[in-house]
């Protein structure tokens, strides 16, 4: 081999390595700028633990907390969207009253993505049951499927929306778990919102987690158990 | 042969400059470039947005500099704060000029984060 063609593979390595320098800082301001670019994990399990007991009968502030992160009228008319509700139910015979909070209770095997004919209702891996508005034809098939009257259709054109939280007229929504802050490491904002600390998010499925832990210790059940939904919501002292 | 190549520089040239003026004066706001060039977006976006669209709602994977809120972000007037409020402004201003309807928007928010923000607490 000749002298010149040494020199010349010495200077290519050489160009190579600094251009390879030359990108690497690049590549990480791109990595930063990103989001969260992980894909929601069927590892994950989002649910609640709702203990009645800490629920105060008039308190509204998870309710008001999810108009104000969705951007809802707060309105309660029977065209209103409601994504959660305070409910208060007595035992007729024994006289004790209970207040408590109704939203989507993300089923397992959800009855609204069972019916909905263009697969615009359906449940993300960890969880989470959705409405992909992108397809929904505002058919309110979901709506009847629900046993927990969970869902809301708009029908109203809607202006201001917030910029997370995408809504529209002529399209079902509900409870979304505050997935748009769960992408970002944050909980829900009824959960954030409860002065009482009533309502408990977390991952059912880790074992470090304390709604893990919690389920496992004290006695919780779900609403409406017998249909066998298996919800992610649950509901202590009820 | 040479005639017939100036023949048609002289055809192009004002063609080329016609279609330069017809073309619609947008207001694009802060600007810049973060996703790819002007004519790649020009000619692309919408299959980009339908493809984050897809990934993001039914899978959770956020990319930020794809997303429509951050289209919104840089390319909002400065003056309003919008995408869609005047004839010139980013969106409107390109798709009456190609006559295609935009729906994102009746959904979507077509203001800046920190003008919707700002609104509430008015």
């Amino acid at each position: 081999m000749s002298d010149i063609d040494t020199q010349r593979r010495q200077f290519l390595k050489t160009s190579a390595g600094a251009a390879a320098i030359a990108i690497a800082p690049g590549m990480m301001l791109y990595q930063t700028a990103q989001g969260d670019t992980q894909a929601a994990s069927s590892t994950v399990r989002w649910g609640m633990l709702v203990d009645t007991a800490q629920c105060k009968e008039g308190c509204n502030d998870c309710v008001n907390a999810c108009n104000k992160e969705n951007g809802l009228s707060g309105k309660t008319g029977t065209t209103d969207s409601q994504w959660i509700r305070k409910i208060e139910i007595k035992d007729v015979s024994s006289g004790r009253a209970l207040s408590l909070p109704m939203m989507c209770q993300h089923c397992e095997h959800p009855p609204c993505v069972d019916v909905c004919p263009t697969q615009a209702s359906f449940k993300r891996a960890d969880g989470i049951v959705l409405v992909d508005r992108h397809l929904c034809i505002g058919c309110r098939y979901c709506m009847m499927a629900c046993p927990y009257k969970a869902r809301s259709f708009v029908h109203e054109t809607l202006t201001d929306q917030n910029p997370d939280v995408p809504r529209g007229k002529g399209t079902v929504e509900a409870c979304s778990l505050c997935v748009h802050r769960i992408d970002k490491g944050q909980i829900p904002a009824c959960a954030e919102a409860c002065q009482n600390k009533a309502i408990l998010f977390g991952d059912l499925n880790d074992a470090n987690s304390e709604i893990y832990k919690k389920v496992r210790s004290v006695a919780s059940v779900q609403i409406r158990a017998d249909l066998q939904l298996n919800p992610g919501v649950r509901y202590q002292g009820l | 042969m040479r005639l017939l190549v100036s023949l048609l520089l002289c055809l192009c040239i004002p063609a080329a400059l016609a279609a330069e003026a017809n073309a619609p004066k947008l207001d694009i706001g802060k600007g810049g470039q973060c996703v790819k060039d002007t004519q790649w977006m020009r000619k692309n976006h919408m299959h980009m947005l339908k493809h984050q669209r897809n990934e993001t709602v039914r899978k959770g994977v956020r990319v930020e500099a794809e997303a429509l809120k951050a289209c919104v972000e840089c390319h909002a007037s400065t003056s309003d704060n919008s995408v869609t409020a005047r004839e010139d402004s980013f969106c409107v201003g390109c798709h009456r000029y190609a006559a295609v309807k935009i729906d994102c928007f009746e959904c979507h928010a077509s203001k800046r984060k920190a003008e919707v923000a700002s609104k509430e607490v008015k």
